[in-house]
């Protein structure tokens, strides 16, 4: 399949800074990308040029076979900027009324959008008067008109409680599943753990990591952590057992172990039979592995 | 097209929202209907109809006028999409940024033809009724309405241009007053200094007229003066306007928005985000 948006050996600088260093990815359709990384890290950089509103140094960059930012890209991308702002003397309604007529859609169409994120009632009130979780929402209503190949969303859950998270997340499952390509932004790693087809983290303008989070999570080879619960009275034994396991004053025994040996050190457990009450494995978190990845210099 | 049309439609919404439509109407209407309570007192009558006179007086006010309300009304238009961050959200729609920019113009221009509609409207209204004669003079009427409808483009044009180069809209405003205090205070009265001390020499004859065409303040003015019957009333400035032709004032108030708007339309493009 060809791919719905391809960057490679993108580098961008503004003045002495080089924010984007030999940056390569591809997008097919239907698939969600997510792109993790500190405040800094370029990644609204990397949004603005696939957008075609700022201009890039060297490396090459096609949006649906197009240039960035030529009227056939712009036809089948949909942005939904950082901080999204809008006129807050139009209504909702207004606003999208005015962005579908751009889009050659039928402005009729704007209160179904807005009912599809949930601000029906708030359609004929001003802009003005919205909370920025509202104005997220009209955001990411603006980005539903027509049928965009790619879609291109930066932070695009700041400012949204965790239910209409769930609700944006499975508007998205919908747009992947008939073919529209997601790029998004988040600092927020849980949220994207399970929602997203492929992490890039990206570390001081360059993309340091790029895979599923299973992928990830074996690169980054970090520690699994076991939990032992001892039955009652055996803690005693159970600490002689696993040397060295850390006892918590509950008697919880807690054993970091590499990857590869964590399967010896279940059966090690399991061996134990009765003087074991309960067993917990915890893989390393995403944020664990996001920082393994993104470690700033000198850290 | 259709896309300058939903950006008129929006902008026009938001100048409405704003109040700016009543407040450039209310103003025009005003001053108009203050204009013309002053020309109904009786003048020493030289075979010219009321609403002659009341458009000559209208003229005047028009030239500061109009300037003033279109440049105030255009400052913002681009530096307030910068400033809020509604800019980059748009330039990612499929429309170009000279349909934006003639989409806001074509808003704001609706505005000032209903302002200056309604306020040189009033005036004739009240010039018929007190004499009915001065349907005679409805001619020059509609012509100064159109005719200030192309001086506003000009400055609509000057002012998204300053818009665009200043990028805030405190910085825009700033701008726009100095604009409007050159093109139309500052600019004539230099000329009249240059006239007075010329006293009727190679200035007056030869570099008044060009002088007069290339601002397009006074190409207004000398047109509708020139096309008026009043002319003979205005001395100084106004009287040049009987040696430059008619189609010359004419072909410079047509040029000049043509010209503004190019200019607003390459600052545009300017913007970087
Ligand atoms: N217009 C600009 N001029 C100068 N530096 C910029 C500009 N935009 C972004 N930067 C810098 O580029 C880097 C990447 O910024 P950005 O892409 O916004 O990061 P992120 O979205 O990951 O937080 C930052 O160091 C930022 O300060
Ligand atoms: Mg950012």
């Amino acid at each position: 399949m060809t791919p719905t948006l391809t960057i490679s050996r993108l580098t961008k600088r503004f003045q002495s800074l080089e924010a984007l260093k030999d940056v390569s990815l591809a997008l097919e359709p239907g698939k969600r990308a997510a792109l993790l990384g500190h405040n800094g890290a370029g990644k609204s950089t990397i949004m603005k040029i696939v957008l075609g509103l700022i201009p890039f140094e060297s490396g090459e960059v096609r949006v649906c076979g197009a240039r960035p930012g030529s009227s056939e890209a712009r036809a089948k991308v949909a942005y939904l900027p950082e901080n999204v702002a809008f006129h807050p003397a139009l209504t909702g309604e207004e606003q999208l009324r005015h962005y579908l007529s751009l889009r050659g859609e039928r402005p009729s169409r704007a209160m179904e959008l807005l009912a599809r994120v949930g601000l029906l009632h708030a359609a004929r009130r001003r802009i003005g008067t919205y909370s920025k979780g509202m104005r997220q929402r009209v955001g990411l209503a603006q980005t539903l008109i027509g049928h965009p190949r790619l879609l291109v969303l930066d932070e695009p859950t700041s400012g949204l409680d965790p239910v209409s998270r769930r609700d944006f997340y499975e508007l998205l499952d919908g747009l992947a599943a008939d073919g529209t390509a997601i790029l998004l932004s988040s600092h927020v790693l849980t949220e994207v753990e399970a929602r997203t087809d492929r992490i890039l983290i990206l570390s001081g303008g360059e993309l340091v990591a790029e895979g599923t989070l299973a992928d990830l999570r074996t690169r980054a080879a970090l520690p699994i952590v076991l939990l032992v619960r001892p039955a009652a009275g055996h803690a005693a034994a159970l600490a002689t057992a696993f040397p060295l396991g850390i006892q918590g004053k509950d008697g919880v025994l807690r054993i970091a172990c590499d990857q590869s040996d964590k399967l010896p050190l279940l059966a090690g457990v399991a061996a134990l039979g009765h003087q074991v009450a309960d067993l917990d494995v915890i893989p390393p978190s995403l944020e664990d592995i996001y920082s393994h990845f993104s470690r700033r210099d000198g850290q | 097209m259709n896309r300058i049309l939903a950006t008129a439609i929006s902008e026009f919404r938001i100048a409405f929202r704003n109040r700016w439509v009543s407040i450039a109407t209310g103003m025009m209407v005003l001053f108009a209907l203050v204009l013309a309570a002053a020309g109904s007192a009786p003048t020493g009558d030289v075979g010219v109809d009321r609403l002659s006179v009341t458009v000559a007086s209208l003229t005047s006010l028009a030239v500061y006028l109009v300037p003033l309300l279109t440049l105030l009304m255009s400052f913002d238009a681009l530096a307030g999409e910068v400033e809020r961050g509604t800019l980059p959200l748009l330039l990612t729609y499929p429309v170009s940024r000279l349909q934006i920019l003639l989409g806001k113009l074509l808003a704001h221009l609706a505005i000032l033809a209903l302002a200056v509609g309604f306020g040189f409207g009033a005036a004739a209204l009240v010039a018929v009724r007190s004499d009915p004669d001065a349907i005679a003079g409805l001619a020059s009427l509609w012509r100064l309405i159109w005719s200030s409808v192309l001086l506003g483009a000009t400055f609509l044009g000057a002012g998204y241009t300053l818009s665009a180069l200043a990028r805030r809209p405190s910085g825009a405003a700033g701008l726009a007053v100095a604009v409007w205090l050159v093109a139309v205070v500052l600019y004539d009265l230099a000329l009249l200094a240059l006239i007075v001390s010329d006293a009727g020499g190679a200035f007056t004859t030869q570099v008044l007229p060009i002088a007069l065409l290339a601002n397009p303040a006074d190409a207004f003015r000398v047109f509708n003066l020139s096309a008026a019957s009043a002319v003979a009333a205005a001395g100084g400035i106004g009287g040049a306007a009987n040696s430059i032709p008619l189609w010359q004032s004419a072909a410079s108030l047509l040029l000049w928005p043509l010209a503004s708007v190019a200019l607003a339309t390459a600052a545009f493009q300017k913007v970087t985000l």
